[in-house]
């Protein structure tokens, strides 16, 4: 598939909203850990080798499971391919915490019902519809029950 | 740099709703001639395909950090996407109609997770400014300040036995099919279920403010204050429509 790896590239540049180094391992033959830099930005999560400037990979972070395995161990799996696990092994079990909790909040999709829901409690509260003063209103994707394919 | 394209295929092939489709014209990289490409936007990712029912993309643009502009072209309805960098490549698309170009240009101009979040962030602001200026204190039943074990959302759905079984996701599609959407109806159209199940119960009253202690620490991050809000309003509700379908059950011979 192709990709603008030129802008993706320069997104995994960008203040992360989560950065650290942990060991992680691909979902291939051995399954490794290796350490690398791991980077939250917006709905993508970057990974380095330590040295290197450009990510070797990047993970699109829609309709995945984030799954808290042993101690200090969480993994990502995709809907798809639920058994192929990208692990991920923290330094301690509140990093891994803070991780778990933060890569689950950390797709377009999430917001999006987040968006949903606050408007539908503020509209419940005031009568009134917030996404008005942005003009946004009428969009299809931010309607309750959102229209299906 | 490698990129998780098998889930990338799925995200966008899956029946999650697109945020925009239809058939726009793409100017190609070195030569000038437009492809007619069947296009899907979902959340920051525009995907391209080369039928309306191929089954993988040929390929995707990722919308974070764009300008969309209209643009000069000898094609009709043209605008382009547009990103920061020196060397980056600007793509040009033409819609089929002038009202074709102005919706694409309004939906790709806002798909970026940074507008997202600046919505989100600005509307959670306002429910809880809302919430501090209404009487009442909290409901007994308000759930602890927001604790990161099993995910707000994760939790309500177990604790409603009546409605259909939903697989456990977190950033997953199977929200489209699920419980969240049917509870939160909005009054004039609660009466109809696309499952053909039971009619959602009559709205609750209108509720008090949010746990007024907890809003100090809601403040921390405004995804938390949403599930902590969506657990107890769903167990509200669950409540609710137990007693309404023990009601309901009393009345049938």
């Amino acid at each position: 598939m192709r990709y603008n790896e030129r802008e993706l590239l320069s997104l995994a540049r960008q203040p992360a909203e989560k950065a650290a180094e942990i060991r992680m391992s691909v979902p291939k033959k051995g399954n490794v850990l290796k350490k690398r830099l791991v980077k939250l930005v917006v709905n993508f999560l970057f990974y380095f080798r330590t040295d290197e400037a450009e990510p070797i990979g990047a993970l699109l972070l829609e309709h995945c499971k984030i799954t808290k395995e042993e101690e200090n161990v969480f993994s990502i799996s995709f809907i798809e391919e639920p058994e192929r696990k990208y692990c991920f092994e923290c330094a301690t079990e509140e990093q891994c915490q803070e991780w778990v909790e933060a890569l689950k909040r950390a797709s377009y999709e999430f917001l999006r019902r987040s968006l949903i829901f606050y408007r539908n409690e503020i509209q419940k509260m005031t009568g009134k519809d917030p996404l008005e003063q942005y003009g946004i209103s009428e969009e299809a994707r931010f309607q309750l029950g959102a229209h299906r394919e | 740099m490698k990129l998780n394209e098998r889930s990338l295929a799925f995200y966008a092939t899956c029946d999650s709703p697109a945020d925009n489709c239809g058939f726009l014209y793409k100017r190609g990289e070195r030569h000038t001639a437009y492809h007619r490409r069947w296009f899907v936007l979902k959340g920051n990712m525009l995907f391209y395909f080369e039928e309306r029912d191929s089954r993988e993309p040929v390929g995707v643009i990722v919308l974070e950090g764009c300008n969309v502009e209209l643009c000069d072209s000898a094609e009709n309805f043209a605008f382009a996407i547009r990103f920061g960098g020196s060397k980056s490549r600007t793509y040009v698309l033409a819609a089929e109609s002038q009202e074709a170009m102005e919706s694409w240009v309004k939906s790709l101009s806002r798909a970026s997770f940074d507008y997202m979040r600046l919505v989100v962030r600005e509307l959670e602001k306002q429910l809880q400014e809302m919430s501090r200026g209404l009487p009442g204190g909290c409901s007994q039943d308000a759930p602890d300040p927001w604790k990161p074990k099993p995910s707000g959302l994760e939790q309500c759905r177990e604790r409603l036995p009546a409605l259909p079984a939903v697989p456990p996701k977190e950033n997953g599609c199977a929200v489209w099919n699920n419980a969240l959407e049917a509870e939160e109806r909005p009054p004039d159209t609660s009466g109809h279920d696309e499952e053909g199940a039971l009619r959602p119960p009559p709205l609750p009253p209108r509720r008090r403010a949010s746990n007024g202690s907890g809003t100090a620490s809601a403040v921390a991050q405004s995804p938390s204050t949403f599930c902590r809000l969506h657990e107890q309003y769903s167990r509200e509700v669950a409540r609710l429509r137990q007693d309404w379908q023990q009601k309901r059950r009393g009345s049938q011979p």
